[in-house]
């Protein structure tokens, strides 16, 4: 490169190389401004089109034919049901996953078989979950299109990003300590619960988090596995009929009276809303674990 | 003797601990396998029910037919307007996010102070994090009406164009991610190097860094692109569900995901052809984003220059 | 694993203090035959053999990359935990070899402890961490015997006065050095027969080196200690054997001598040993 600019360009390709260099970052930076623009104008648009919408009615009515008053209670406890039930599937699985890939099987060949598939199981369409979920376990286990099914399916489809973090997670604990706890005659159970854990819960839940507002976007699958874009009715059980606040929302954009896109503005701030909840929390507790460290090294 | 009994406790404890551990060991070797059995019944159900898909209607149709009448009285099976319209969204959705993820992507590893890294980094991934319900609202009552319209003329209320835009603006992350931890590897000595030739830090940041991050920039984009092709509810939200075959991105066209959750919401009976081809459509998808995604692994593996 | 084959790799396993009456100093506790490990493709150390007597000091010296420590951490099987590490030859602790099928590695590691190059104390408390082994090994032990059994460790490891009024604290709150010496007294604690010691002062400070080698000095009339050192002075100052290894040509780690301490140190036979001893390699 030194070369091409001693030998081959002469002054005016100097001193054009010489804004180049200097408009560069400059100009890489517009695709940054880009990215926040749309962020930006995308909150704006929300704000002015639904935000005097925002009213408590919004969450603690049913839905309705009548904007004035519908809101998305029955969307509400669905989200709350499908998601919450596929945290306490996802979660476990996935913390037991990583400690199989990590601390048992130190690099062996089925856990990299395994590990691989994990891989292309994220690499599955998250709709294409949805149809799995309707074929297999609605029609095939007859589980129907309830709240059970919408449960496992965002469990299996969360459970590659979830698994991911707390692989990671575990690879922050140090391995002098896993050495000093096997040195002593401990077995794996006793190094992974005594030594392990400890330190790596706390980001291995961050990540729970962040598979939980996953699940908590997700419509597609959703939409396949229920079928149903509102409901008058708040889920009972398990095996109740239910939709998700996506979808409700998703209702509420493709009908064309104007009061609805207001609605649905508005139900779209309240989902960034407690997306942006979840996060903060999940940054609070990373943040919490760092505050703990530094005590512990003081 | 005293001996003996400390011998007997001990191997006790151990053998209980054992125990416990072959326990624990079979239990979290059965949670790592869901993920491939998941994968195995992903492909089995849908699999199965193409089957019965196909003993109705031929390959040869499906691939080559122009028309897809699913949901009509006069049923045609040719998915090329589905594809079609799934690859026109990707590609524009490509065009946006390749150069603006990687121009993010060489702005965050050669520029960006460690400060403005912290800060611009979790705001890019913040546009995979928002719900692709608000990408699509964003696109039919923003994009469309206040950009697209008034620049071009055609452009319909729902239109590809805007389904792509969009999509490419929710997988910038992909790119931006993958091609930064592409960047970061490149080793400084090679950086020290071309500064020691006398080179710009433009011409180091061009001429050096993106070369050598080459395959993981690359599979960024294989991998971005199959992403796109998955997307489902801005498609359907901003795309519409009229399957025709159309290269004009001003039109509404139904991709592929759409024509599932169209099939989904509406009125498919268990064990119809209306139902079947959910499955059909679902593992050509699959395909698709299997084939993609095995090629971006082999871009990093083949190419990937060993530092 | 049969009750015989425990009986016989715990011989010495009585009551603290009492050891002297049941074991014969001097005896052959480990040997190493024809050891060979291989990470992978590329062997590590081949051809390995070594006697280790009961209740001396015997160090192994060598230039850095010859494979002193994975010779050690073969002895205790934590060879075990690194993937695609493979070990073949045998390694007889007490008699029996503990490769065989029948040995499980938590009982030969809760038998022979083990110090690493850093102190690499737990993020518990200054007592939690003595009595950890003690409480993943299952011994059965009232309040009071465990803080007996404690402090015996912690004397021994020449912290208990340093430590006493704190036991509470957090083990990250000492210095190096006594982190270093907290993690003896952790080995000591579960009662060991032999301890490994892996270049345990590389990354202390001269007063803190010359504490622990006072202190192995101070306990080896109880156990048999092996200690990998790059600093050959150290060797001369604390052990009683010496090994020397060295890479060949293919950077396979050799023993090239094995012997007295004070005769390798005043009178080697092998010419590779004299240059390292006299820093001409290394």
């Amino acid at each position: 490169m030194g070369n091409q600019i001693l030998i081959g360009t002469g002054r005016r390709g100097v001193k054009l190389k010489k804004i180049l260099d200097k408009l560069l970052p400059f100009i890489l930076s517009i695709a940054v401004f880009i990215a926040v623009a749309t962020i930006v104008s995308l909150l704006i648009t929300l704000i002015t089109t639904g935000g005097h919408r925002l009213s408590w009615n919004l969450i603690l009515n049913y839905p309705s034919s009548n904007p004035e008053e519908a809101g998305m209670r029955s969307a509400i406890l669905g989200s709350i049901f499908t998601v919450g039930l596929s945290a306490l599937i996802c979660i476990p699985l996935s913390i037991a996953t990583a400690i199989f890939l990590v601390e048992y099987s130190r690099g062996g060949r089925l856990a990299s078989i395994l590990s691989y598939n994990i891989s292309n199981l994220a690499g599955v369409p998250s709709v294409v979950f949805g149809v799995v979920g309707l074929g297999f376990l609605a029609y095939g286990l007859g589980m129907g299109r309830t709240v059970i099914t919408g449960a496992f399916t965002l469990a299996v489809l969360t459970l590659p990003l979830v698994t991911v973090t707390c692989v990671e997670a575990l690879k922050t604990v140090p391995d002098d300590l896993r050495q000093g706890a096997y040195a002593l005659g401990a077995t794996t159970v006793q190094v992974v619960r005594r030594v392990v854990l400890p330190r790596a819960l706390p980001m291995m839940l961050t990540g729970g988090i962040l598979g939980i507002s996953r699940a908590l976007g997700e419509a597609a699958p959703i939409l396949v596995v229920s079928g149903l874009l509102f409901i008058r009715e708040d889920p009972v059980s398990l095996f109740s009929k239910f939709t998700v606040m996506p979808l409700q929302l998703y209702n509420w954009i493709s009908r064309p009276q104007p009061a609805f896109v207001e609605l649905s503005s508005a139900g779209i701030i309240i989902l960034l809303l407690i997306l942006l909840a979840l996060n903060a929390l999940a940054i609070s507790l990373r943040q919490l674990l760092v505050r703990r460290m530094e005590q512990l090294w003081r | 003797m005293v001996l003996s009994a400390r011998a007997e406790e001990l191997k006790k404890s151990i053998q209980r601990r054992r125990t416990l551990d072959r326990v624990f060991h079979t239990i979290f070797l059965l949670a790592t396998s869901v993920s491939t059995v998941t994968l195995v019944i992903i492909y089995l159900t849908l699999g199965l029910e193409s089957f019965n898909f196909f003993s109705q209607v031929s390959i040869i149709e499906f691939l080559t037919s122009t028309k897809w009448t699913v949901l009509f009285a006069d049923k045609h099976f040719g998915i090329l307007p589905l594809l079609n319209a799934t690859m026109l969204t990707s590609l524009i959705a490509i065009a946006v996010a390749a150069p603006l993820g990687v121009m993010i992507a060489l702005y965050l590893s050669e520029y960006a102070s460690a400060t403005t890294r912290s800060i611009v980094k979790p705001l890019v991934e913040t546009l995979a994090g928002i719900p692709t319900v608000v990408y699509g609202y964003f696109a039919l009552y923003f994009l469309t009406p206040s950009l697209l319209k008034p620049l071009f003329t055609g452009v319909q209320s729902h239109n590809a164009l805007a389904v792509g835009l969009m999509i490419g603006v929710l997988i910038i992350p992909i790119v931006a991610s993958i091609s930064d931890d592409a960047m970061k590897v490149v080793p400084a000595d090679l950086r020290l190097a071309a500064y020691a030739m006398g080179a710009r830090k433009s011409d180091v940041a061009l001429r050096v860094v993106l070369p050598a991050a080459l395959s993981g920039v690359s599979a960024s984009i294989i991998l971005a692109f199959s992403r796109a092709t998955g997307e489902t509810m801005i498609a359907v939200i901003a795309g519409g569900f009229r399957s025709v075959l159309s290269f004009n991105v001003g039109d509404s066209m139904e991709t592929m995901t759409a024509f599932i959750a169209q099939v989904a919401t509406g009125d498919a009976p268990h064990g119809t052809i209306e139902y079947q081809s959910l499955f059909a459509v679902g593992l050509f998808l699959l395909l698709i984003t299997a084939v993609l995604n095995y090629i971006g692994i082999k871009v990093v593996k083949r190419w990937a220059i060993r530092y | 694993m049969e009750i015989e084959s425990y009986n016989k790799l715990q011989k010495s396993y009585a009551e603290l203090g009492k050891r002297e009456m049941i074991e014969e100093p001097g005896e052959e506790v480990v040997r190493v035959e024809n050891l060979r490990v291989a990470y992978g493709e590329k062997i590590a150390i081949d051809e390995i053999n070594i006697s280790i007597k009961r209740r001396y000091i015997t160090a192994i010296i060598g230039p850095s990359g010859c494979g002193k420590s994975t010779l050690l951490r073969s002895i205790n099987r934590m060879n075990d935990l690194v993937p695609g590490a493979r070990v073949s030859g045998k390694v007889y602790f007490n008699g029996v070899d503990i490769y065989s099928r029948d040995v499980d590695p938590v009982f030969i590691r809760s038998r022979i402890g083990m110090v690493f190059q850093r102190p690499n104390p737990f993020p518990f408390s200054i007592f939690d961490n003595v009595a950890f082994g003690l409480r993943v090994n299952g011994f059965k032990l009232s309040k009071d015997e465990l803080y007996a059994k404690v402090k015996d460790a912690l004397v021994k490891a020449a912290l208990w006065d340093e430590v006493k009024d704190r036991l509470d604290k957090h083990a990250y709150s000492l210095s190096g050095g006594q982190q270093q010496r907290l993690c003896i007294a952790r080995a000591l604690a579960v009662d060991p027969e032999v301890l490994l010691l892996d270049e345990p002062t590389v990354s202390l400070d001269p007063i803190s080196t010359a504490r622990i080698e006072s202190l192995l000095r101070s306990i080896k009339d109880e156990y048999t200690i092996i200690i990998v050192t790059h600093n050959m002075l150290q060797a001369a100052r604390v052990s009683d054997y010496t090994a020397v290894m060295m890479p060949d040509e293919k950077m396979v780690g050799r023993i090239i001598e094995f012997g007295d301490t004070r005769e390798i140190f005043t009178n080697p036979r092998d010419k590779r040993t004299e240059d390292y001893i006299s820093g001409r390699i290394g």
